[in-house]
C-alpha cells in the first residue's frame, strides 16, 4: 500500500503558491554591512538630489518628497551599506564618510 | 496597442526636480554595496510617472531583490526563468492588450523586461529575438555588468576583450578573454526595432530620457544600460559611477540611439580620455597595463576605436541625408 515507487493517483493538492507584500524587504536591516557611514552637512547641502539618483538602495530619504524643487536629504542608517557613492557624486561636497564607530552629533542629520 | 494611448506622450527629462520622487524600490534588498545594476533599475523606475510592470530574468537584480521571504519591488513584478523574460513580458503585454480591447483594462502600464547581460546576450537571446519580431509594445532593458556576477564572475559574451574573469583567467597562456564583445545593438537593430539605445548609469538624464522615449514607442524597444559591478570588475564600491562615466568619456561605451534605423550619438565625445583612465580603475584590466601585455592593450584600443568610428560613421551619414 505504501510502496514509495507507486505514486498516488491525482488529483494532487496544488499549492496556491504565494507572494510577499511589495517592499517587505524594508524590514530587513543592512546597517551592519558598512564600515564607514556617510554624514550630510546640511549647511552645505544644496538639495540637488544627485545622491538620491545615484544611491543603489535607496538609503537617501528626501525631506521634501511631495515637492518639485530642491530637497535636502537624510541618510537612512538602517539600510545604508556604506558604499560611499553619495560622497563621490555630491557636487558641493556636503557628504563625508566617517568610521562607523565615530559618534556624530544627531547622527549626522536633523 | 493603439498609438493614441496616454503612454505615447513623450516628455524628455529637463530637470532632476521633475522626476518622480515616490520610491519604486524598497531598501533592504541584498545587492552588494555600490551595486551598479541597482542604480540602473532605480533610475529606470523613477523616470516614469506611471508604475510599470516589470518582468525580471534570473540575474543579480532578481536574486537580490526577491530573496525569500522578502520583496523589494513596489511595482507589479514577476520572475519566471533565466531565458524567457522577453517571452513572459510578451504574454503580459498581450494580456493587457486583450483586456484593453474588451474595455476591462483599468490602467495602462508600460511593460518592462529586465535582464542582465547573461539573460540577454547568451541565454535569453532567442526569446528576445522572438519578442522583437512579434512586435510587442514593451521595453527590454539589458543591464550590462559584463559577466555572470552572482554565480562567481564567469565570462559571458558581453565580457569585453582582454578582461579577467574566473573562466577567462590571466596567465602565461591567456591575457584575459580572447573574444570580443557581442554587438547586441547591431542584432537588435537588424530586427527593424523602432527604438534601441545605449545608456550609462553615470548619465542619468540621458538614461531617463531614453526610457521615456522607449516607453512612448508603439512597438518593441531595447535599452542597453552600462552598469558596473564593483565585485566582478575589482574596484572600490564608491567608484561605481566614476567607472561608468569614464567608460563613456574614453569611448569604451558609446551612448547613442537608433530610431527607426537612424543612428544618433546622444553624448558626443569630441576629445576622448586615454583608455588607460578607464582600465586603471579596475582590477580585471590591471594585467593590460603591464609591459608584457602591451600587444593585447593595443588590440583592445583598436577594437574600441573601430566600434566608435562605425557608430560615428552611421550617425554622420544619416545626419547628412
Amino acid at each position: 500500500m505504501s510502496d514509495p515507487r507507486v505514486r498516488p493517483v491525482g488529483p494532487y493538492p496544488i499549492s496556491q503558491g504565494g507572494w510577499h507584500e511589495g517592499g517587505s524587504s524594508k524590514a530587513y536591516v543592512t546597517n551592519d554591512w558598512r564600515l564607514e557611514k556617510p554624514v550630510v552637512d546640511l549647511e552645505k547641502c544644496v538639495g540637488c538630489l544627485y545622491c538620491w539618483v545615484y544611491c543603489p538602495e535607496p538609503a537617501i530619504d528626501l525631506l521634501d518628497r511631495a515637492g518639485k524643487g530642491p530637497s535636502k536629504v537624510r541618510i537612512d542608517y538602517d539600510h545604508c551599506k556604506g558604499c560611499g557613492i553619495c560622497q563621490q557624486v555630491c557636487p558641493p561636497k556636503a557628504i563625508k564618510m566617517v568610521p562607523e564607530e565615530e559618534e556624530v552629533a544627531n547622527n549626522g542629520s536633523i | 496597442m493603439e498609438g493614441n494611448s496616454k503612454l505615447s506622450q513623450f516628455q524628455p527629462v529637463k530637470s532632476i526636480f521633475e522626476i518622480n520622487r515616490e520610491e519604486r524600490m524598497a531598501p533592504g534588498h541584498r545587492a552588494c554595496a555600490g551595486c551598479g545594476p541597482m542604480i540602473a533599475v532605480r533610475q529606470i523606475l523613477q523616470s516614469l510617472d506611471v508604475k510599470p510592470v516589470v518582468i525580471s530574468a534570473t540575474g543579480c537584480v532578481e536574486v537580490t531583490t526577491s530573496t525569500y521571504p522578502d520583496s523589494a519591488w513596489l511595482v507589479p513584478w514577476a520572475h519566471v526563468a533565466f531565458e524567457n523574460s522577453a517571452a513572459v513580458a510578451s504574454g503580459v503585454e498581450a494580456a493587457m492588450h486583450a483586456l484593453k480591447v474588451r474595455g476591462e483594462l483599468k490602467e495602462e502600464r508600460p511593460v518592462i523586461a529586465l535582464a542582465g547581460d547573461g539573460g540577454t546576450f547568451d541565454i535569453g537571446l532567442q526569446a528576445l529575438s522572438g519578442a522583437l519580431e512579434r512586435g510587442h509594445r514593451m521595453l527590454y532593458v539589458c543591464y550590462d555588468n559584463e559577466a555572470y556576477m552572482n554565480t562567481g564572475i564567469q565570462r559571458s559574451s558581453a565580457t569585453p576583450f582582454g578582461a579577467w574573469t574566473t573562466t577567462s583567467p590571466v596567465g602565461k597562456e591567456w591575457p584575459g578573454k580572447a573574444e570580443i564583445k557581442k554587438d547586441i545593438m547591431g542584432i537588435v537593430v537588424a530586427h527593424g526595432t523602432p527604438y534601441a539605445a545605449t545608456a550609462s548609469i553615470s548619465h542619468w538624464k540621458d538614461l531617463m530620457t531614453k526610457v521615456r522615449k522607449a516607453v512612448s514607442q508603439n512597438g518593441p524597444t531595447f535599452l542597453h544600460v552600462y552598469a558596473p559591478c564593483n565585485r566582478g570588475w575589482r574596484f572600490e564600491p564608491k567608484d561605481t559611477v566614476e567607472v561608468a562615466k569614464r567608460a563613456v568619456e574614453t569611448r569604451f561605451f558609446p551612448l547613442y540611439e537608433v530610431e527607426n534605423g537612424r543612428y544618433r550619438i546622444t553624448v558626443p565625445v569630441a576629445k576622448p580620455r586615454p583608455l588607460e583612465d578607464f582600465l586603471s580603475l579596475q582590477g580585471r584590466f590591471s594585467h593590460l597595463l603591464k609591459p608584457e601585455n602591451s600587444e593585447t592593450l593595443k588590440e583592445l584600443k583598436s577594437i574600441v576605436e573601430e566600434r566608435w568610428s562605425k557608430i560615428n560613421a552611421a550617425a554622420s551619414v544619416q545626419a547628412q541625408v
